[in-house]
């Protein structure tokens, strides 16, 4: 009877392990579809400076041409803004803080203008992840061959220029097929400064990752109650299994 | 009770006793097995998850709008706008996996102790059909958030149909309603998924418990408890499901909540298995995405479907293949020749076969996960290769031993060793 | 006898306590879903106050503004409005506003913060029908005694220009004041008058 309960059990086990190691197969470091590999991207969900430093530079360079149409401004107050702070230094594209960070362009305009059109932002994050975002961002490089002059190492021919490109300043990049001793090939990446941008390397990572930070949390505004809430409920549901167990038991008291 | 509501008690009884009765019948004088154990827990826990599906269900169509130009952001509406709709979407998006968890190890208890053999036969077959009235309310459900992998999901399912010999291309036009997925396609699977199929559901959960209670419970010895009675006339091995079960069942449901409050409010991605990251990018008809693969419930079949070469330039063996998989488990009954139900009592070759068909189900998911070249490809050509793939190599192996599974198993059980049956339900 | 009972008491308790705390969870659970009938943070937007320059409104003009979906009335009254006023005080069945269906500072006999300027919800408090101005001179078609204010024309309630429901008129109370503040003196400010803020 043991061994059969401990078979039963380890088949239980079997059972969850596949799932959980494919989990965490899927978590290890990754790389772009373009083979580009993606740096981890150091955000904090409850660093409210970071992430209204985030929402700036949102509103000033990726508002003009995405949206964010299912986020309302009123809803930054999440991040630690008050209604008059979003008036006075957020509000561009809208007159009343309960509406939505709506833009004007079309998508048929955004279309002709990049070849697609511009994506809304509001979930970008969700379906990206921040990994590849704070990599993309800080992967742009000039290219003569493309219609904008710019291309990315992890969004190979991407429709979109380097918006933040006053902030890093003009890149290139030459992409290498080499072979090591073994004779298995790879590619290698080099960078170079073309201009200087108005912030150092150093300044513009912590830009980006203030704006990737941002967009993670534009992706699930609820994210950080969420995990609160869950606390909680776990918490009672503990408290009610004390209960449940020992009336259980109580009960069971009589089978024989 | 005080005697006045023990008055209105009578009351009501006097004009309505068909309510004790039942209430007898089906609770306080169902007698069963009183060795159930852990697996035992899944049956009770999957009407419980089928109560959380209909509330929230019925809670988000409140705010869903079932068209192609609202759906994706009346999602996002529910999850931001309306108060408490996060909530009620990741319950509802969660319980949609937790469903298909608790089905299958629901299946599995049926498996391991024979539950569907004589006289048990109709309750199994009831089951399937709450099973396949599951994949496709899991189906239809599935389009409605209007993603990338909802539309592309659904365009490749209905374009199966596309391979049936003749009359498919009519038939899949016929399904969508149009000649691409779209906005009319969106609204009949919203009539099926939050009307047709939960009723269907509903009725087959009613006769799959009717029939369950009329021949009563298997147990994971396999013994009848009705043979032996007492001099009462009550089984010896039996006890009244209420309270004992009523209350074993409640610490069941608050550990398996437990469990589902962890990944709703921690997890509720569940790293891509349950809300898969290429469905927050809007459905786009002209955009296809580099991978689609169905949520983790499905991938078994799906990966029998890819497993099977195109035969004369048609999919339709592998459609034919994957319905089969499925359709296979109606005959489970009469395909098993074993004279003992518990796999307790059988034989090696049993056994074996259980594990091995277990395994493969978990490899068949997880290759349904992932690209074909997921594992690369054969270093060297042969002859027979018509793909170098390792993984669909892999994939077709394993539909080769899920199918061997049900086809030998009338020799297999028949041949196997069995133990001696116990009178009694063991402790 | 007592021992059979020892159990049963125990099991009695039991049951009590995992049926409250269960209860407790339950009710837990019920607040999302109780929560999402509360108007969304849309709903909230639409709904959101609204600003109204009446600078441009001359005497006895009369704004119609949207708020909350209902039609919101601003009118600026002129003196011989303002007179009617007081002559109809006798014939309408709350003239001081007894009612609660004015914030605290329109609690008075012309119904407004400021004299000339009422601010009122133009919606029948009989069942829900948008009344129409009729001024002093529609005499003929309103009958001789009457001095100007506002009809209904679904079930013939009357008002007057202070919006005080007429003694007999179907319509129970006198129509609604919504909350409202100045911002300055030509700005008001519908839907929100800072209580508490």
């Amino acid at each position: 009877m043991i061994m059969r309960t401990l078979s039963v059990k380890r088949l239980l086990v079997a059972l969850l392990a596949a799932p959980l190691a494919a989990l965490a197969l899927h978590g290890g470091a990754q790389a772009s579809e373009a083979g580009y590999r993606l740096d981890p991207a150091p955000i904090d969900p409850n660093d409210q400076v970071s992430l209204q430093s985030g929402v700036r530079t949102f509103v000033n360079y990726c508002l003009n041409c995405h949206g964010a149409q299912f986020m309302r401004y009123n809803r930054l107050q999440d991040i630690g803004l008050t209604d008059q702070q979003i008036k006075d230094k957020l509000l561009f594209t809208a007159d009343k803080v309960g509406e939505t960070m709506k833009i004007a362009m079309t998508t048929a305009d955004g279309k002709a203008w990049f070849g697609v059109a511009p994506p809304d932002l509001t979930v970008i994050a969700r379906a990206r992840g921040a990994d590849w975002l704070y990599t993309y961002l800080r992967t742009f490089y000039r290219d003569p061959k493309t219609p904008s002059g710019w291309n990315n190492a992890v969004f190979p021919n991407v429709g979109m220029p380097h918006a933040l490109w006053t902030l890093q300043g003009e890149r290139a990049l030459k992409i290498e097929k080499v072979k090591d001793k073994a004779g298995h090939a790879h590619v290698e990446y080099h960078w170079s400064q073309l201009s200087k941008g108005e912030q150092s390397a150093i300044e513009y990572d912590r830009t980006v990752r203030d704006l990737v930070n941002f967009l993670v949390y534009l992706g699930e505004p609820a994210a950080e109650s969420r995990k609160r809430i869950g606390v909680i409920v776990l918490f009672v549901l503990g408290i009610l299994f004390v209960f449940a167990y020992v009336l259980k038991r109580e009960f069971w008291k009589d089978v024989h | 009770m005080s005697t006045r509501l023990m008055a209105l008690w009578e009351w009501f009884d006097s004009r309505m006793p068909s309510v004790a009765q039942e209430y007898k019948k089906h609770l306080a004088e169902y007698y069963a097995p009183k060795n159930f154990n852990f697996w035992y827990y899944f049956g009770s826990l999957a009407l419980f998850v089928l109560v959380i599906q209909i509330v929230s269900g019925i809670w988000l169509t409140m705010s869903y709008k079932p068209d192609a130009t609202l759906a994706f952001g009346s999602v996002e509406y529910i999850m931001r706008d309306v108060s408490g709709g996060w909530i009620i979407r990741y319950i509802h998006s969660t319980g949609a996996s937790a469903f298909f968890l608790v089905v299958y190890l629901h299946m599995f208890r049926g498996m391991l102790y024979g539950s569907y053999k004589a006289p048990r036969e109709l309750i199994w077959i009831f089951g399937v059909l709450i099973y396949l009235c599951l994949m496709g309310e899991a189906f239809f459900g599935y389009l409605l958030p209007w993603g990338q992998m909802s539309y592309w999901g659904a365009q490749v399912i209905v374009n199966l149909f596309a391979s049936v010999p003749f009359i498919g291309p009519d038939l899949a036009v016929w399904i969508r309603g149009d000649y691409v997925v779209s906005d009319a396609t969106l609204n009949r699977f919203f009539a099926l998924h939050v009307i047709a199929l939960p009723l269907a559901l509903l009725g087959l959960v009613v006769v799959h418990l009717l029939a369950l209670h009329d021949v009563g419970s298997n147990n994971p010895d396999g013994v009848e408890i009705k043979k032996l009675k007492g001099s009462d006339g009550k089984p010896l091995d039996g006890i009244p499901f209420h309270p004992y079960y009523t209350v074993k069942d409640i610490v069941g449901v608050v550990v398996f909540l437990a469990i589902f409050c962890v990944i709703l409010f921690f997890a509720p991605e569940m790293g891509g298995y349950f809300l898969e990251y290429n469905n927050f990018v809007p459905a786009d008809p002209l955009v296809t995405p580099a991978h689609i693969a169905p949520v983790w419930y499905f991938t078994p079949y799906y990966s029998i479907l890819r497993a099977i070469p195109p035969l004369f330039h048609s999919q339709f063996p592998g459609v034919l293949a994957m319905g089969l998989a499925v359709m296979v488990l109606f005959f489970l009954p009469w395909l098993d020749r074993s004279p003992v139900k518990s796999i307790r009592y059988r034989g090696p070759y049993y056994k074996i076969a259980l594990g091995v068909f277990v395994v493969t189900f978990l490899v068949l998911g997880y290759l349904g996960t992932e690209p074909t070249t997921v594992w690369g490809q054969f270093g060297f050509d042969a002859f027979f290769l018509d793909t170098k793939e390792i993984a669909t190599w892999v994939a077709r192996l394993g539909t080769l031993l899920y199918f061997l599974f049900f086809i030998l198993m009338p020799w297999y059980t028949a041949r196997d060793s069995v133990k001696p049956v116990p009178e009694r339900v063991t402790s | 006898m007592s021992d059979a009972q020892k159990p049963d008491a125990t099991r009695r308790n039991l049951i009590v306590a995992t049926a409250v705390v269960g209860s407790a969870a339950g009710a837990g659970a019920a607040v999302p879903f109780v929560a999402s009938w509360f108007p969304s943070e849309r709903a909230k937007a639409a709904g959101a106050p609204i600003e109204v320059d009446i600078s441009k409104l001359s005497p006895g003009e009369l704004g119609i503004y949207e708020w909350r979906g209902k039609p919101v009335w601003v009118f600026r009254r002129d003196k011989s409005m303002l007179d009617a006023i007081k002559k109809t005080d006798t014939k309408v069945s709350d003239p001081q506003s007894e009612q609660p269906n004015q914030p605290l500072y329109a609690k008075n006999e012309f119904r407004s913060i400021k004299e000339e300027v009422m601010v009122v919800v133009g919606v029948c408090t009989h069942l829900g029908c948008s009344p129409k101005e009729k001024g002093a001179e529609a005499k003929a078609e309103m009958g001789a005694d009457w001095d100007g204010g506002f009809y209904c024309p679904c079930h013939g309630s009357k008002f007057d220009f202070a919006g005080r429901v007429y003694k007999g008129a179907p319509a129970p109370t006198n129509l609604e004041v919504p909350p409202h503040m100045y911002l300055s003196d030509n700005k008001i400010l519908i839907g929100d008058d800072k209580k508490g803020a």
